[in-house]
């Protein structure tokens, strides 16, 4: 990349992304994690830190740790253990957060992201750990009534993070933002988070420097990492402001990495702009230590491999199947394969009753994807169930009535009961008999003779307007054999 | 009668006395010692009594009793009860009530006992003599002048003041043989994870045990009976099953038992004559009754005191970051504007309410576990400590595979007067020569009445024993009192 007048640079960018796993508890009590109580409503003795409570680790974060870990190809060393990081701050209440420190329970992985220079290769990126931890309570300062009080919400506390970081390979913000989006893909898919930025289930900090070629030398920019980003739109727009104020900051002071520690910035979304939160970051020290109130766990090979037959399928691998054994197209199968796993399974079983995937595909795309977004419904809760959707577009591949009369016995089905069989029949909705048909068009061609000279003289279109009288006399009548039967008996005269 | 349980325990079966009659007995005793002896934090006598009275109601009813039914048992200050408040004798906690009991507790209550009242500590049981408590020194019935060691001083001296037969203490690295051995009864630090630490305030949690205190090994037996076993909310609680301990007692013969003696222990400079003497003594008391008695060396235990004294501090850096002043505890109002100024108002509170709520000793323990843990220096000693600690382990397995229990002294001298040791930390830490070793290795141990000095000072022995062995303990320490009455000695404020 070429700033514009400037040295050649390379952006150099990792990623630590917290993703919150998707347990009914927290880690290390009973308390429930759900979001939006009110403060301070979901703890006890052991997320509050009171003394003589003590931790009791959640089975199930270890279990989806395992699978996260296994759906970015980390390896999961047979023994794992807590470390006690230790700092003050009042939204952690024993003064120490319990994490891992140097035997996480993932290690070394990769994801593959999309080459942006060659959309058909892929980028591996690395990981360097990933590792579980206590999340902190919530700090809210009241700095804008210029008041000092500040609240605490200790519901948060306790509940299990998976850290997640990776190797410094990613090289732009748009592949800082792939990178996520594949992530939060996978794991939202293996239902172990999710990963919801506006909830704060998934947390992302970058950190950046770039490499700037001077005249054929390399010289590294001071590295920043960022957090409070709030959406992946953030991130990008944050890392590629952070890019431009580090060059701007090299051509101005001339530091470089050997020059000044790591800071810290936050990102003012509303300013568009980063912010120097704090400095010297390598002072501090956490004094991690074993905790002694919890056992080093031992996760045997078997368990791992369960978890590697329980994985099912990952994103792209369903997208390869859903394109073979459905004929659909590669974007299609994104779209749905991106919408997770209760949408992808509501589309197979349409398809496989349907018989005709790209028909449910775009029907799932359009009327079933749009319904829900206006509706702000889930799948799981949809109206319309998947065996009957597949009915629905079976009779229309079969020919039974048309895509719009399809569309009319859908909007029956959200409002109603009924099955799909009692709708059409409600909608008075039949197959009309060939006869019948044939009886209506002659009646149509008697009545506007210049269509069947029309079509004589190859403007075959003309029939239209015959279809669109044959609808409005009889609304159960085909268009398609509508038009056949018409231009068979203009033929025929 | 306050000096058995069990014969507490026959006179209410027997219909000789009700619930309510004892614990109003034991709670004159209690305010009438309090003023010399002052083993209590807390009381409340009108709460102690509804409690009997309920016991006194069931035993009417005919409804079935637990094992320590109208029994008054005293609660180490740092065990947390919901009814009283739980103040580990630190000003820094003086107001605190927690919203739950430890379990020890909830078991105590399902038992039918009656909890009497928290009892004095060293701050935060860090100390050993119940001198660095908040609510001022507690006293020996034997000698007042005299400490009656600590940390659970209260707890030992409120058995040997007569005013209840039982109290729970604990444990970190003699916190309840050292002062039972001062006052003259018998004291129990479990295996470790043998009794849940569940709601027992956190010193060192690798340490830190509770455990029984009573005159005889009978009632120290009983006390664990009802307070032993696995409970999945402490994750380092083991899940074994509890013996019974009383089948236990039923013999005196201790032929083909093999008891090693420490005898390099005795020769340790600093260890007084008279305890030397009584080990000695007790290791024929030990062979009349049939035991082989072997020496044995535990070639590690020079490392003990300064192993312990990493890890210890360390754990209690980290477990008493908590106490910052922001969610419970004292917090420090009147902030000196200056500290306000160059540290800001949230780190000058935590500052503050850290400086004011904390004693010396604890804050002692605090600077050197922040050090031991901090980057660049915990190789040298938090992991050093923690590679010694392994040594010390290996030792006790190797000595576990010639002898059956471990004999030697409690601690190197009697109760020393009170004030002597406060302002040598270092003359205070070697009070735990001999004991911490239990504690680093995780292993029980107990502390037997074995006679006075000269000066009428109670004296002790200590037993050792493999992990989850305490059947052993009980068995070779009620063939001792059975052959001698050291347990039967009672200081001369002690009224019956």
């Amino acid at each position: 990349m070429t700033l514009s007048d400037g040295y050649p640079t390379e952006t150099i960018i990792g990623l630590e992304v917290h993703v919150q796993l998707k347990t009914q508890t927290k880690l290390f009590c009973s308390c429930s994690t759900r979001f939006g109580a009110p403060p301070n409503t979901q703890i006890c003795p052991v997320c509050l830190g009171l003394p003589g409570a003590l931790p009791v680790m959640n089975e199930r974060a270890i279990d989806l740790a395992i699978r996260a870990g296994l759906a970015i190809d980390c390896s999961i060393p047979p023994m794992t253990k807590w470390d006690r990081k230790q700092y003050f701050y009042p939204d952690l209440p024993k003064g120490y957060q319990i994490s891992q420190f140097d035997l996480p329970i993932c290690a070394d992985g990769f994801l593959d992201i999309t080459d942006e220079a060659d959309p058909v290769k892929t980028r591996r990126i690395g990981i360097i750990r990933a590792h579980l931890e206590e999340d902190a309570g919530k700090s809210m300062h009241d700095e804008a009534t210029g008041r000092s009080d500040s609240r605490i919400d200790l519901n948060r506390c306790g509940t299990p993070l998976l850290e997640i970081v990776s190797h410094p390979d990613l090289r732009s913000a748009s592949e800082a933002k792939e990178f996520l989006a594949e992530l939060k893909l996978r794991m939202t898919h293996l239902g172990v988070s999710d990963c919801e930025m506006q909830e704060g289930s998934l947390r992302v900090d970058a950190n950046v420097n770039l490499h700037i070629d001077v005249d054929g030398k390399k010289v590294a920019t001071p590295i920043a990492e960022i957090k409070n980003m709030n959406s992946f739109r953030a991130v990008e727009h944050a890392i590629e402001h952070e890019v431009d104020r580090q060059y701007d900051a090299w051509e101005e002071t001339g530091k470089t990495i050997e020059d000044e520690a790591k800071t810290t910035r936050g990102w003012d979304d509303a300013k568009g702009k980063t912010f120097l939160q704090r400095e010297k970051e390598e002072s501090a020290d956490y004094r991690y230590f074993p905790d002694p109130d919890l056992l080093p766990i031992r996760i045997p090979q078997q368990r791992v491999d369960e978890a590697k037959a329980n994985l099912g399928e990952l994103p792209a691998e369903l997208c390869q199947r859903l394109q073979t054994q459905y004929g659909i197209k590669l974007y299609d199968a994104n779209v749905i394969v991106k919408q997770g796993r209760e949408l992808i399974e509501y589309f197979e079983e349409a398809a496989t009753k349907s018989g005709d995937g790209k028909r449910t595909s775009s029907w799932i795309q359009q009327d079933v994807m749009r319904t829900l977004n206006e509706t702000q419904a889930n799948i799981g809760e949809f109206a319309v169930t998947a065996q009957q959707l597949g009915d629905l577009l079976q009779r229309v591949t079969r020919g039974d009535f048309d895509n719009a009369r399809a569309r009319d016995v859908f909007t029956h089905l959200l409002k109603t009961n009924d099955s799909v069989e009692d709708a059409i029949k409600s909608l008075g909705i039949e197959a009309v008999d060939s006869n019948e048909i044939e009886v209506l068009c002659r009646e149509l061609l008697d009545a506007n003779p210049q269509v069947i000279d029309d079509v004589k003289n190859g403007k075959q279109q003309a029939v239209g307007a015959l279809i669109g009288q044959a609808k409005k006399k009889n609304a159960n009548a085909n268009p398609k054999q509508v038009r056949e039967t018409l231009l068979q008996l203009i033929e025929q005269s | 009668m306050l000096d058995s349980a069990q014969e507490v325990l026959q006179l209410q079966s027997r219909g000789d006395a009700t619930a309510v009659e004892i614990a109003t007995s034991a709670m004159d005793k209690i305010e009438a010692t309090q003023g010399s002896i002052n083993a209590f934090t807390h009381i409340n006598r009108e709460l102690v009594l509804s409690t009997a009275e309920a016991v006194d109601q069931k035993r009417r009813n005919g409804e079935p009793l637990g094992p320590l039914a109208g029994v008054p048992v005293a609660v180490k200050d740092v065990l947390c009860t919901r009814d009283m408040p739980t103040t580990c004798s630190s000003n820094m906690l003086r107001n605190f009530r927690p919203p739950y009991d430890a379990t020890v507790v909830e078991k105590l209550r399902e038992a039918d006992a009656i909890i009497v009242g928290k009892t004095n500590m060293d701050e935060f049981a860090m100390g050993a003599s119940t001198e660095t408590s908040a609510f001022g020194d507690t006293r020996n019935p034997w000698d007042v002048s005299r400490t009656p060691g600590g940390s659970s001083g209260g707890a030992t001296a409120c058995v040997a003041a007569g005013t209840v037969p039982l109290s729970l203490g604990t444990d970190t690295g003699g916190s309840i043989r050292q002062p039972s051995g001062f006052c003259g009864v018998t004291g129990l630090k479990p295996t470790y994870g043998r009794v849940s630490r569940y709601g027992l305030i956190a010193f060192a949690s690798s340490l830190d045990q509770v455990g029984p205190i009573g005159w005889s090994v009978q009632d120290v037996a009983l006390l664990l009976q009802c307070i032993a076993g696995y409970e999945p909310r402490d994750s380092t609680s083991l899940n074994h099953e509890v013996p019974d301990y009383q089948a236990a007692l039923q013999s005196n013969d201790l032929r083909g038992m093999k008891i090693g003696i420490l005898s390099e222990a005795l020769d340790v400079d600093g260890v007084d004559e008279a305890v030397r003497n009584a080990v000695l003594a007790s290791a024929e008391v030990f062979r009349d009754a049939g035991a082989e008695i072997i020496d044995i060396s535990l070639p590690h235990s020079k490392y003990w005191v300064p192993t312990y004294y990493v890890i210890a501090p360390s754990e209690a850096s980290s477990n008493l970051s908590r106490y910052d002043g922001a969610h419970y505890g004292h917090r420090a109002t009147q902030l000196a504007p200056e500290k306000s100024e160059s540290l800001g108002p949230l780190v000058a509170t935590y500052c503050q309410s850290r400086a004011e709520g904390f004693g010396a000793e604890v804050k002692r323990r605090i600077m050197v576990g922040t050090y031991a843990l901090s980057e660049g220096y915990a190789d040298q000693y938090y992991n050093q400590a923690l590679k010694a600690r392994r040594l010390i382990k290996g030792d006790y397995d190797a000595a576990f595979s010639q002898v059956d229990l471990l004999l030697g002294p409690v601690s190197p001298t009697p109760a020393f007067p009170l004030g002597e040791k406060v302002d040598d930390p270092l003359q205070m830490y070697l009070c735990d020569l001999f004991t911490v070793g239990a504690n680093l290795a995780g292993i029980p141990a107990i502390s037997l009445p074995a006679g006075k000095d000269a000066s009428g000072l109670p004296l002790a022995i200590q037993l050792q024993a493999p992990a989850l062995e305490e059947t052993r303990l009980f068995f070779a320490g009620a063939a001792y009192q059975a052959m001698t009455d050291f347990h039967k000695l009672r200081p001369d404020t002690f009224q019956p």
